[in-house]
């Protein structure tokens, strides 16, 4: 299978009126065809930032200073003024960004924000042509076809997640960028997500995932690689078993030590968590697993 | 050891009529002296419900309420306030439970002041102590702190208190996982040292194993099972139990998923 997304060199800078906040700094990642790559990282670490720098979102006070991007081969400059193609949001790279399940009108139906996000990319589009493919769409994924005709709150917190997950999906999407969307969910619907999206890759409704999360347990489950940033870089990164299990670089390590698992070990043992790990540890250069 | 809290057969019920909802229904447990006693469920299951009815911020509809053996179910006036220096509570959101204009030295004495005491520097120091802080804290405006540092903060305002039952509801689920551990560890030092009670609420059966010594898991306001910690997590009897153990994603194993089935539509 082929590279999917080449992302390069990406530097993302807040200009904040006093002093500049470098969020990402100088990274690179590629996507394979069929992959979804788990991004992990304390708060802070700028994996929102490069998400929405590679879903083409990036606004002020953001800015990107420099980077390209690549997909099916046609090289998109990302830095200084470059424009980008209409086209590209939401068609080519679509974002789905944290609590977009609460970010629904909560007194229109779902299916008017269905034709919203047609009609935003076609406008010839009418509305039983949008409304089908959504049908159709969301009773192959296994939801109700009456979410359609559901206002958000009568929906529960995991079909909201899978809806929107859904709609963000409607424009068949190279790749999508889901930003923490298990974080608010409790693990059974957790779970249903993350079948649901793997499903998605296998019916290739998107080709590619980029699947943001602090939450590792989860990035096991559905990560073919994962990469984990911190202070805007990518510190390591690699396939998913040789990150959880022999994890190389010292930040990664630590991270791995302080997830909490209900397994029996976990009773006996005191984790110091990052505490007790010397910071300029961390400094040390990245690993890349081939 | 002795039980410090005992609910018994306690109703919430919300609304009236059709729209009646009951948020926990018959719900009897007992919360032993020095123990951390952790309520698992999902979003929904009434377990922040619990919290607010062990602390008197909303009334039970039926049932009883011990704490210390006195009947502490409808407080009012000034017994209430007694009740708050005894029981305390540290919530999910550290972000918002602080006024922003205040320093933390403002918000701690102030908080003392709600309850007609008055915080001696000690005191103060003490406290900022259990949680690994020290009073150059104080000059600090909320913004200037982590959200790990600002929880710690609410952890040593509810010290002040000195409280006997301290509540804990989802007070590390906003935390990254690196700092989730050190404020755990706080909660099992204040158990080992000083021998506070803890009732410790969340959906995290991860965070429940390593920190509880007794387990209540709750499912759409009923208590399906309780027990010793090892017993619930390890070899738990209540199909809900089970199944929440099951969806548990893991580091090291996979998560068994299956295929998505799909829904008949009834017409």
């Amino acid at each position: 299978m082929g590279t999917l997304v080449d992302a390069r060199n990406i530097r993302g800078v807040y200009y904040t009126g006093g002093k500049d906040v470098v969020a990402v700094d100088d990274v690179s990642v590629k996507i394979e065809e069929g992959e979804v790559l788990g991004l992990a990282g304390e708060s802070g670490s700028g994996k929102t930032t490069l998400g929405s720098i590679i879903s083409l979102i990036a606004r002020p006070p953001l800015h990107v200073e420099q980077g390209s991007l690549e997909i099916d081969g046609k090289v998109q400059e990302l830095g200084g003024d470059a424009k980008v193609p209409r086209t590209w949001r939401g068609a080519v790279v679509s974002m789905l960004p944290q609590g977009a399940m609460n970010s629904i009108s909560p007194t229109k139906r779902i299916r008017h924000l269905v034709y919203d996000v047609m009609r935003s990319h076609d406008r010839k589009v009418s509305k039983d042509e949008a409304l089908d493919r959504a049908r159709e769409r969301i009773t192959t994924l296994g939801l109700p076809a009456r979410v359609l005709d559901a206002y958000p709150h009568q929906l529960s917190g995991g079909m909201k997640q899978r809806t929107v997950t859904i709609i963000s999906t409607l424009l068949n999407p190279r790749l999508l960028v889901a930003d923490e969307p298990t974080s608010a969910l409790d693990v059974s619907s957790q779970k249903i997500l993350i079948e649901m999206l793997l499903e998605m890759l296998e019916k290739k409704i998107m080709s590619g995932v980029i699947f943001i999360t602090h939450d590792l347990p989860v990035l096991r489950t559905v990560a073919t690689n994962i990469a984990v940033m911190y202070e805007g870089r990518v510190v390591e990164r690699g396939p998913t078993e040789r990150m959880v299990d022999d994890p190389q670089h010292p930040y990664t390590q630590a991270l791995m030590s302080s997830v909490l698992a209900p397994e029996p070990k976990y009773r006996k043992i005191r984790i110091e968590g990052m505490s007790s790990f010397d910071r300029s540890l961390f400094d040390a250069p990245a690993v890349i697993h081939r | 050891m002795s039980a410090i809290f005992a609910a018994e057969h306690i109703t919430k019920t919300f609304g009236r009529g059709r729209r009646q909802v009951q948020a926990v229904k018959d719900v009897s447990f007992t919360l032993a002296e020095g123990q951390v006693t952790t309520i698992v469920g999902e979003s929904g299951s009434g377990k922040s419900t619990i919290a607010r009815l062990v602390l008197g911020l909303m009334p039970v509809t039926s049932g009883k309420m011990i704490f210390q053996g006195k009947d502490v179910t409808h407080l009012k006036g000034r017994a209430r306030a007694e009740y708050w220096r005894d029981v305390q509570a540290v919530f999910q959101d550290p972000f918002s439970s602080f006024n922003q204009f205040f320093t933390v030295g403002t918000l701690l004495s102030r908080s003392m002041r709600l309850v007609g005491g008055h915080v001696g520097r000690q005191r103060l120091a003490e406290s900022l102590g259990y949680v690994g802080m020290d009073l150059s804290v104080l000059g600090r405006y909320p913004h200037q702190l982590s959200g790990g540092q600002r929880q710690r903060v609410m952890i040593a305002r509810a010290l002040m208190m000195r409280p006997k039952l301290l509540i804990a509801d989802e007070a590390t689920s906003m935390l990254d996982a690196s700092l989730r551990v050190n404020i755990l560890n706080v909660l099992t030092d204040l158990r080992d040292e000083l021998g506070m009670t803890i009732l410790f609420i969340t959906h995290d059966i991860g965070q429940a194993c390593y920190l509880a010594d007794r387990v209540l898991v709750m499912e759409h306001g009923v208590m399906v099972e309780q027990g010793r910690t090892d017993q619930v997590i390890f070899n738990p009897q209540h199909e809900y139990t089970k199944r929440l153990l099951a969806d548990v994603p893991k580091l090291h194993e996979a998560l068994e998923l299956e295929e998505l089935h799909e829904i008949v539509e009834p017409s």
